[in-house]
């Protein structure tokens, strides 16, 4: 390999870990430094100047905003979450519990979508202007243009109103074995999987027609090349970095879903924890959940630009 | 190709058919957003009927909401949040994306990398996220919303409008202009400006589409738009009750939603080509 | 005796859809035929339909253009009439194409040997190890450097020079009996252009093939083509055996063509023996020492890719001076630094013996308007969102603070000088022809009345007789206003048709100055006779009769010159 390579790679890593500390601060930021007394809104009718005072001191509000950010930081850093305003319990605790439900339901949707996308993005490119690539594109893009709650509630119209064959709301607590798992978890991973899936189709479609654009396909079309061939040995090597983009940032699509998905058939996972914690302004809670969020979408980003670093045939030898 | 029409040649632009239809439908809802409410058969807030979630009729054109009220009179002031909102965020958006993408691109160096990292990093936030915390910190009022909505999307028009420009900036007449000794101001307005005002407007398009559909999601949520006031994600929200019951009222505002949304996509796909027949 | 044609064009009709959707014909009934073993060349400028020709001969047509008449038979099967299947089996292996520019029709993913070999491995006709062997025997029969191991490289390692050999191997893999030669050494310097034109008449010779050779440039085809057919707008306007296009052509357009080739007589326009008797005044422009270069700069100074090492020449007033080079050799970035578009590390700028900030931002603006640069394609010189009338008016407005109505007649006035319809006026660049926007482009250059254009390489992307018309313009405008000008080319005959002073550079360095009269027979350094001796001439036997050594100084090393 060149020696270019580890190079670029490191630097990669090194833009990955810049931009998670300049995350970090915005996070901070949005919700430690805007007008607003956070004291205040949480004591509510309670709200005498003793209470908000003795609040604040208690809440360490009164240091410097660098100080409290460089300390959360810290934090962070070594596992400690803060405290939750309002369950007066570590925060860790609070989202380890939800964390694996919604690993759970990502990595789900993940192993139907990107199949099921990759399948339809080369397949679609492939037959650019046919019948079957204007059906899917009209379709995709009916899917990404709405919202992701009407792709749910449609979702529950047809599966639980119309067909009757799943719950409308999926009741953790009424899970009374797999069967009951299984219908609980059906209409969060359809809705999901839709919504990622359009995604991803689009822009794997896009990176293989813009490949196929290339000047060298036209060579191996007069060279007598089937289209299969061409698809599979020309165009597929040279889109490889493009498509593990398009996966990628699909993928971080989920981060959004996952949010309305969650908070519209009561899934107990990570993202309703966090929705509910806004209501509550219980800003520990909502930061570390935020942060997580930005790690994992940082992750998939960052491995997105590896592989196309690693398959940039440039940099070879 | 799709079905031409005879179009405005006056202009020396075509547009097909897809592309007029969609005209229509954003134009419908620009008028309605102004005048929508004095037109709206039933006053918004009053309760109709004491069916809630009551079906489509003649006097009820979307059927009754959760408490009774007219779903159509209701989604007619609920366009004016929606797009209000939108518009608002989305044109500061795109000028401040413009303006600090322009002169990135213009003056170089380390403004230019310091901006762009910083812009580059904002825009790692997945933006419902960075939403639910801002609303947390501060609350959601309407110009918390609109200011909150313009940050989340500005990163992404002031990469766009940078890379117009920096492919501008490439450009041989660009270099004439400095041999001659203009001083950049003249180039970034006089210059640069003129070639990328299209596609930073089919920008603005696609920024307004994640704009409706981001406030939608926050006010479903619960975090946008509050009560008493409601756009279209509030309509949904409140309503949802209604769905195992298959209402038209949780169901209109999310295909008001897409109505919009998909015309504008539509549009953008397909804009008015000048006709120009340079074989 | 007529001997059985191998290929034959019958009435040949395509058409193309413009975006505005209308179709029009842009090959209006063509017939051609191509004999086993014999060589045909399509000649034409620019948009006169030869590749689209060419490709026909394949049953393909670009995106966009179809066949919409006339028969393509081979061996007298009809191959338009054919399934997509049986043309696709015919692709490789009975006719090949060798495309303009093998950069782009490389993957450059793939290993060039997989990619050489890989007609065999579609069309299943000879086992892996077979067809390799038979690929390194190709790249020595196109004298590539170490051909037993240059094909384990990939694409971009190798030059451009070599890379048009390796797409000659690729289509000879499948022992083709009709090559289609697509422009192949357009691309190239003529220095290289030398050695892919041997390499390719040899192996065409060795196997007695057929061949079509498409090219703008009559005397690279004059040297390869035994008979040559002559296009314009889609149609045929002169056919004949080589000799008789030559030298007896008949059509007029061939004629036209012919005359463009021919070097424009060059004629001084302050001769030198007046320049010595008027009273000593500095040169208009001078460079002294430059040292340029891209990149962060080091400690000394000096930037991290050099590409200027100590280069200086003089422009007399009146007089021109030619900058010849092939790529690489920086004459294009010395024109930058003399613009004030790139500071150099060393070295100065001298306007009338008055030296020049480095940067234009820091020069005055009389010093600026004084010397204008015009570059080489027009369509990124003009701003495509401005209109003729703006980008004129604009150093009018600029230099000379002019307004109204005296603007407006400057305009027309300039849009005369430059041969253009006052008309033109109000359109926007994208409808102009190439020729006029460069016109446009000089006119600009003309509003703010210099003393010295910077011409970079402006007639090199134009059609021949479009060029001539360039150059005869030039003249004209030198006599009228006293012009000076430093013309930066790539081509001997343009240099020579209007320069006093010629200037060769090599990598950076000024290799030799010449006076007109001794070129190009007069030159002494070993590289400037080299590159003139590789000028292709009209002559059908030039190419056989040159030195052996001249087609084998191999510049290409494998691991170099592939950085652009």
């Amino acid at each position: 390999m060149s020696g270019q390579i580890p190079l670029l790679i490191v630097g990669r890593l090194a833009i990955a870990a810049v931009t998670l500390l300049i995350i970090s601060f915005a996070v901070f930021a949005a919700a430690q430094m805007l007008p607003g007394d956070v004291a205040e809104i949480l004591l509510g009718q309670a709200a005498t100047p003793q209470a908000v005072a003795d609040l604040r001191a208690a809440m360490d509000l009164d240091s410097p905003a660098l100080l409290r950010y460089a300390n959360w930081l810290a934090g962070l850093a070594t596992g400690d979450f803060g405290m939750s305003y309002v369950n007066r319990m570590p925060v860790a605790e609070l989202i380890s519990g939800r964390l694996a439900n919604t690993l759970l339901l990502a990595a789900t949707t993940t192993l139907i979508a990107v199949p099921v996308a990759l399948l339809l993005g080369i397949t679609t490119a492939m037959n650019q202007g046919s019948l079957y690539d204007r059906v899917i594109t009209t379709g995709i893009i009916s899917v990404i243009s709405v919202p992701e709650f009407m792709i749910a509630t449609l979702a529950v119209l047809i599966f639980a109103v119309w067909l009757k064959w799943l719950p409308a709301l999926s009741l953790a607590n009424e899970i009374h074995g797999l069967g009951d798992l299984l219908r609980v978890f059906a209409m969060p991973v359809i809705t999901l999987s839709f919504v990622i899936s359009a995604q991803m189709i689009r822009m794997t479609r896009a990176a293989v027609i813009e490949t196929l654009k290339m000047p060298f396909i036209e060579m191996a079309v007069l060279k007598g090349a089937s289209r299969g061939r061409i698809v599979l040995r020309h165009a597929l090597p040279n889109a490889i970095g493009p498509i593990a983009n398009a996966v990628a940032l699909s993928l971080s699509y989920l981060l959004g879903g996952v949010i309305i998905v969650e908070t519209i058939f009561n899934y107990p996972g990570v993202a309703k924890l966090m929705v509910d914690a806004v209501s509550t302004r219980d800003l520990p809670l909502i930061q570390s959940c935020a942060m997580l969020f930005c790690f994992g979408f940082l992750i998939l980003t960052t491995c997105a630009d590896v592989i196309a670093i690693l398959a940039n045939p440039r940099l070879r030898t | 190709m799709t079905n031409q029409i005879r179009g405005t040649s006056r202009f020396g632009l075509r547009m097909n058919a897809v592309g007029i239809a969609a005209l229509l439908i954003m134009l419908f809802w620009a008028i309605m957003a102004l005048i929508g409410p004095m037109l709206a058969p039933h006053p918004p807030g009053d309760i109709i009927d004491f069916d809630y979630f009551g079906p489509i009729s003649a006097e009820l054109w979307l059927g009754s909401d959760y408490l009774g009220r007219d779903i159509f009179s209701r989604i007619l002031l609920g366009a004016r949040y929606t797009v209000g909102i939108s518009l608002g965020a989305v044109c500061i958006a795109c000028f401040s994306g413009v303006v600090l993408g322009m002169t990135a691109a213009a003056i170089g160096g380390w403004f230019d990398s310091a901006l762009s990292r910083f812009l580059d990093a904002l825009n790692s936030i997945p933006s419902k996220l960075f939403g639910l915390v801002v609303v947390a910190a501060v609350g959601s009022s309407i110009p918390v919303l609109v200011i909150l909505l313009a940050v989340i999307y500005t990163p992404g028009a002031y990469r766009f409008a940078r890379a117009l420009s920096v492919n501008a900036n490439a450009m041989d007449y660009i270099a004439v202009a400095r041999a001659r000794g203009e001083r950049t101001l003249y180039i970034i307005v006089q210059e640069i400006l003129p070639n990328i005002t299209g596609p930073v407007l089919a920008d603005l398009g696609l920024r307004f589409v994640f704009i409706v559909l981001l406030l939608s999601g926050l006010s479903f949520l619960g975090l946008g738009v509050q009560p008493p006031e409601a756009d279209w994600g509030s309509l949904v929200r409140e309503n949802l009750g209604g769905l195992p019951f298959a209402a038209p009222a949780v169901i209109a505002p999310c295909f008001a939603i897409a109505s919009l949304t998909i015309s504008v996509n539509l549009l953008i796909d397909n804009l008015p080509v000048r006709i120009r027949d340079r074989s | 005796m007529m001997r059985q044609p191998l290929i034959e064009i019958r009435d040949l009709e395509v058409e193309a859809r413009t975006d505005a959707g209308r179709t029009i014909r842009i090959i209006k009934g063509i017939s051609l035929s191509v004999a086993p073993g014999e060589i045909l060349a399509l000649i034409g400028e620019s948009g006169s339909g030869k590749t689209t020709t060419a490709l026909t001969l394949m049953g393909y047509t670009r995106p966009g253009c179809a066949i919409t008449g006339g028969a393509v038979l081979l061996d007298g099967r009809d191959i338009l009439t054919m399934s997509e299947q049986e043309r696709r089996r015919l692709r490789g292996t009975e006719i090949a194409y060798v495309p303009q520019s093998a950069a782009a029709a490389f993957n450059p993913a793939r290993r060039l040997i997989d990619q050489v070999v890989e007609v065999a491995d579609i069309h299943k006709l000879m086992p892996r190890d077979e067809a390799r062997s038979r690929a390194m025997a190709l790249f020595r029969t196109l004298a590539l450097p170490d051909p037993d191991r240059i094909g384990e490289r990939y694409p971009h390692q190798v030059s451009g020079g070599q890379l048009q050999r390796l797409a000659a191997a690729m289509a000879l893999i499948g022992g083709p009996r009709l090559m289609i030669f697509d422009e192949p050494t357009t691309a190239l310097d003529v220095t290289t252009q030398i050695e892919v034109l041997r390499a390719f008449k040899d192996v065409l010779r060795q196997d007695a093939m057929a061949g079509v050779y498409v090219s703008h440039d009559l005397a690279v085809v004059a040297q390869i083509a035994d008979r040559i057919a002559v296009l314009k707008d889609g149609a045929v306007q002169e056919e004949g055996l080589t000799e008789d296009i030559l030298y007896r052509p008949s059509h007029a357009y061939t004629r036209e063509l012919l005359a463009a080739f021919e070097p424009v007589a060059y004629a001084a326009t302050t001769p030198a023996a007046a320049a010595k008797t008027t009273p000593r005044r500095p040169p208009v422009l001078e460079v002294k020492g430059i040292l340029a270069g891209y990149g962060p700069r080091d400690r000394a100074g000096l930037p991290g890719k050099t590409v200027l090492l100590d280069v200086s020449c003089q422009v007399e007033r009146g007089r021109n001076l030619g900058i010849i080079g092939e790529s690489g050799s920086g004459k294009s970035t010395l024109a930058r630094v003399m613009a004030g578009l790139l500071s150099p590390a060393r070295g100065q700028v001298l306007l009338d013996g008055r030296e020049l900030e480095p940067l234009a931002a820091n020069r005055r603006k009389e010093e600026l308007r004084r010397m204008q640069i015009v570059f080489q394609l027009a369509d990124t010189a003009l701003n495509p969102a401005r209109s003729v009338d703006d980008i004129l008016s604009r150093p009018l407005t600029f230099y000379h603070g002019m307004s109204g109505a005296a603007r407006e007649t400057r305009v027309r006035d300039l849009l005369d000088m430059v041969k253009l319809p006052v008309a033109l006026r109000h359109r926007m660049p994208g409808e102009l022809s190439g020729g006029q926007k460069q016109r446009v482009n000089l006119a600009r250059a003309l509003a703010a009345e210099p003393d010295v254009i910077l011409c970079d390489e402006i007639t090199s992307a134009l059609d021949t007789v479009v060029a001539a018309a360039i150059l005869e313009l030039l003249k004209e405008l030198q006599r009228e206003l006293r012009l000076s000008y430093v013309f930066i080319s790539h081509d001997l005959s343009t240099v020579q048709a209007i320069c006093d002073d010629v200037m060769v550079m090599r990598h950076g360095e000024r290799v030799e100055l010449l006076a007109n009269a001794a070129l190009p027979h007069g030159a002494r350094h070993p590289y400037s006779r080299l590159l003139f001796a590789s000028v292709p001439r009209l002559d059908p036997g030039w190419l056989d009769s040159l030195p052996i050594e001249i087609t084998q100084a191999d510049r290409d090393n494998p691991i170099s010159e592939t950085s652009s």
